[in-house]
């Protein structure tokens, strides 16, 4: 990110889309630097595709303006704006070649034939299809297709990278290797790139910034490590990632009571005054979790009441003995081993106040 | 960087799209069609209606036609007449082809590829040769004319044979489409949950085609009300709505009757193609994508029950194709029998003449050439042109149209618009252009919506990706979309083919001395009593019809082993 001035690359404002009496986007902006990768990430439904619809002028929004390299663009077709896209589906031309694909947009540039052999060949090793040009789409995996897509998108040397959920076609492992391939890619050339996902994995683990939709309005903009410790409202923390929500009452002295179990509510309790209703979010795997009282400042006895394996750590639910709501805490294997963790166990618990976010209960998700 | 709330700030404008030059030329070119339809289609179409309300010298009249013909009891019985044999032929064809779509689909019979074959015959001829098979079989010197009873061919009897023969396919078709959108898990679960195999035919096969059943009621309905070969032929002096058409016209120069007649047939064919389009819409929401196909299984009662249903209806249909052969052949029916072309020399025949042929062929060729032309483009503009939605959606009205309107009442429509004296393009009034902008329009729907299903398969995104790569539209339809669709192009270049072969309707008051056509050949050499050189004749349109038939398969089959070789791994 270039925080040090300069203008964004991208810059969207006030951006509304209705169809019909359905608005999809409500007045949406957001801006996007040179070179930046950027996720927009919500759940089906939330607007995300719509956003890259109208910034790529496929379905144009019905008020509000973009802006790409200090050219307003808010009412051009597709055909004058600068970018390249790589959709769900791929869109290969099924009856051209691997080859005829990459070079379609070069074609008709009117550049030599040697030029545009070289830069398919270029682009070729830069996706590692070279050995597979002469085939066609079908020939090919869907990892493949997908990077036959890409460097068709990229072939013409676009301002800017659009990606529409360009992974979730794919198996889970070629997913996870092709995110790798393709950030790295993105690093390599520098390109500006907004990419569209519904999976938070990959968002957190591909962009430079990440922007979380819901329901056609942005909730939060922001790094992914921001994002994710410091989830600007519950639907964000509920979103990305596992969060425990427990209804609390704040009571005096900065401290809130989660159905008995009173605990330090950290700043975010500063903003309430006592007798709120509030939501209280804490990650499982921030619940600190002891055998003994006196490890934990605040610790209180609960119950395992179930245990849930889930391959490297368990997430445990736990019961506070003194009543209240039940909630869940994430322990390593060595540590579930060492606790001997099994239903009806009793351990310690302390939440720690550094971990916890606090949003008036009317928020709640 | 972040949200920036436009606090108290007016509304933003509405953001005008920008319409490139592109869009304008799409947007052009849509409206050049639309306008073709308009022309074609309704102008016609208000031009024959407004024509029922006028007497002979052009006068405004009112209702007084109508009063007319609701008052000839000769007139208005044809109604009654036209309902009845049409409901008996649906009947009858509905269950005729619903045993032979299941039987193809749901059984283990042998040689179904065969089966499937031979329930196409009819679709290569023109309506009048079946009815003169008929003559042939069951006329006053038929010979299984015993086989009636006593009862005369001409008249219902003859008009519901020779219909149920003519419609089958048509409706074989739609039951064949509706038996394979079966699901296999459905008859799993019936079976799982000890099901008799009658209890599973009515709680899941049953409700499963119940639109197909439907939709091919309302098409077979259509199909033989409109139909006129088949009543001119053997109708006798029964009197149905289309060879009423035919008669005030052609017999009775009365153009006003006629187009009054023409508007009470247009009337249940428009309703039930209405009918039609509501039951299809409901058809594909039935579809899960995750439908598993359905496999029969064997069953020697059933097989050998269907198999001995499909061997009478396949041996029926080759039967009157097979006669109709016989008798072009015969030299003197049916007193000598010996083998001869003599009834093939048309030239030395009232009505008929070789020239008819080739201008059918003629006539045939330029309607597939210009007609998938335009039919494909329209197709592409309708799905995929962006904005404009006012002209894509009058565009889709305009292409539906044609369906509705029976052939009769297009050709007699067009009498009216494009012989009336003030009209500019009057002249091609008895040319070619005329029979082949008539054929193109009566067959414009089918064919239409087979590019549309086409089109609608290919990835949507194909357009926003080559926008994106800035190549012009027109590149990615020539490139990439006409050899994807190449299959379906070849389809409807062939339906355009075989069915401008066939057709008598539309043409029959088309037709100048200069472009007579083979089908109306066959009428006219049948009506001056050349029964035999019209069968001939009939012949011609069948070997044809075959051969344009086998050239698609070979073509079809050699695009799809070569130049799609992309659709294969």
């Amino acid at each position: 990110m270039n925080d040090a001035g300069g203008p964004p690359y991208l810059r969207v404002d006030n951006l509304t889309k209705k169809f019909g009496d359905f608005t999809a986007l409500n007045n949406v902006s957001l801006a996007v630097n040179e070179g930046e990768f950027v996720c927009f990430l919500g759940p089906s439904g939330c607007g995300k595709t719509t956003l890259l619809r109208a910034i790529a002028g496929l379905d144009i929004q019905t008020m509000g303006t973009v802006e790409q390299a200090g050219h307003d663009i808010s009412a051009l077709p597709p055909k004058e704006r600068d970018f390249g896209i790589v959709f769900q589906s791929y869109a290969l031309f099924p009856n051209l070649s691997v080859t005829r694909n990459i070079a379609y947009g070069l074609e008709n540039k009117k550049m030599p034939r040697a030029e545009i052999d070289a830069r398919v060949a270029e682009l070729l090793i830069l996706v590692g299809l070279s050995e597979h040009k002469t085939k066609y789409p079908a020939q090919l995996s869907g990892g493949q297709q997908q990077r036959v897509a890409l460097a068709r998108a990229l072939a013409t040397s676009p301002g800017l990278l659009l990606l529409d959920e360009p992974l979730s076609a794919l198996d889970a492992k070629v997913r996870i290797r092709l995110r790798h391939e393709i950030k790295h890619l993105q690093h390599q050339i520098g390109i500006t790139t907004i990419m569209v996902t519904h999976d938070q994995e990959e968002a957190l683990a591909m962009a430079d910034r990440i922007v979380v939709m819901n329901h056609g309005v942005i909730e939060q903009i922001g790094t992914p490590t921001e994002i994710y410790a410091n989830p600007a409202s519950p639907f964000v923390a509920d979103f990305i990632g596992t969060t425990n929500f427990m209804e609390a009452d704040v009571i005096d002295g900065g401290r809130i009571s989660i159905s008995g179990v009173v605990t330090a509510g950290g700043e975010d309790a500063a903003r309430f005054k006592p007798g709120d209703r509030v939501t209280v979010c804490l990650r499982p795997e921030d619940v600190l979790v002891t055998e003994d009282a006196a490890d934990g400042n605040g610790a209180f006895p609960v119950t395992v009441t179930d245990v849930e394996f889930l391959g490297s750590f368990y997430r445990c639910h736990l019961k506070p003995a003194d009543g209240g709501a039940e909630f869940r805490a994430d322990l390593s294997a060595n540590r579930a081993r060492n606790f001997d963790v099994r239903e009806g166990r009793a351990l310690f618990a302390t939440l720690p106040e550094e971990f916890i976010r606090i949003y008036a209960a009317r928020d709640a998700a | 960087m972040t949200q920036s709330a436009a606090i108290g700030a007016a509304q933003p404008p509405i953001v005008k799209p920008k319409v490139s030059g592109e869009d304008w030329i799409m947007r052009w070119v849509l409206v050049g069609i639309a306008l073709y339809l308009v022309v074609t289609i309704l102008l016609p179409l208000y031009a024959i209606m407004s024509k029922s309300f006028k007497n002979a010298d052009g006068a405004y009249i009112g209702l007084a036609n109508y009063a007319k013909f609701f008052s000839t009891p000769a007139l208005f019985w044809s109604i009654e007449n036209s309902l009845t044999v049409t409901l008996i032929c649906c009947v009858i064809v509905v269950t005729a082809a619903f045993i032979y779509a299941y039987a193809l689909t749901r059984t283990c019979i042998p040689c179904k590829s065969l089966f499937k074959g031979v329930a196409l015959i009819p679709i290569l001829m023109p309506s009048l040769l079946p009815a003169i098979a008929l003559v042939y079989l069951f006329g006053n010197q038929g010979i299984i004319k015993d086989w009636l009873f006593g009862y005369e061919l001409y008249g219902p009897i003859g008009i519901v044979m020779g219909e149920c023969f003519y419609v089958f396919p048509h409706v074989l078709t739609i039951m064949l489409i509706a038996m394979a959108n079966s699901d296999a898990r459905l008859y799993e679960a019936s079976d799982a949950l000890g099901a008799s195999k009658i209890k599973t035919f009515f709680t899941v096969t049953l409700p499963s085609v119940r639109y197909g059943v439907v939709s091919a009621f309302f098409v077979c309905f259509t199909l033989v009300i409109t139909d006129f070969g088949v009543p001119k032929v053997v109708g006798g002096k029964y009197n149905v709505l289309a060879t009423d058409i035919y008669k005030q016209v052609v017999g009775r120069q009365d153009f006003e009757m006629g187009a009054v007649v023409s508007m009470v047939l247009l009337l249940p064919a428009v309703f039930a193609f209405a009918a039609d389009r509501i039951v299809q819409r409901r058809q594909v929401a039935l579809l899960s994508a995750c439908a598993v196909p359905f496999e029969p299984k064997p069953n020697r009662l059933v097989d050998g029950a269907m198999l001995a249903f499909c061997c009478a209806v396949g041996f029926i249909l080759t039967g009157i194709l097979a006669m109709a052969a016989y008798a072009s052949f015969a030299k003197f029916w049916p007193y000598d029998l010996t083998m001869s072309l003599k009834h093939y020399n048309f030239d030395l025949m009232d009505g008929g003449s070789w020239d008819a042929y080739f201008n059918s062929i003629e006539m045939a060729a330029w309607t597939a050439v210009i007609g998938t032309a335009m039919v494909f483009i329209g197709a592409y503009l309708v799905e995929k042109s962006k904005g404009f939605h006012s002209g894509r959606t009058a565009m889709q009205l305009l292409c539906m149209i044609p369906m509705a309107v029976p052939g009769l009442v297009l050709g007699l429509a067009y009498v009216f618009f494009f012989n009336a004296p003030n009209n500019p393009l009057g002249f091609i009034y008895h040319t070619m252009p005329i029979l082949v902008i008539c054929t193109v329009t009566h067959f414009y729907t089918v064919s239409h919506l087979t590019a549309v299903t086409a089109l609608k398969q290919m990835d949507a995104e194909f357009e926003s990706v080559s926008a994106s790569l800035k190549v012009p539209f027109y590149r990615t339809f020539i490139r990439i979309t006409v050899p994807v669709c190449l299959p379906a192009i070849l389809d409807i270049s062939m339906y355009l083919f075989v069915n401008a072969m066939t057709t008598v309707s539309a043409v029959v008051f088309l037709y100048s001395p200069d472009t007579a056509l083979a089908s109306v050949a066959i009428l006219n050499m049948d009506d001056a009593g050349d029964v035999a050189p019209a069968a001939a004749m009939g012949m011609m349109i069948v070997a044809t019809a075959a051969g344009v038939r086998l050239i698609h398969a070979i073509l079809t089959r050699g695009i799809l082993t070569r130049t799609q070789a992309w659709r294969h791994r």
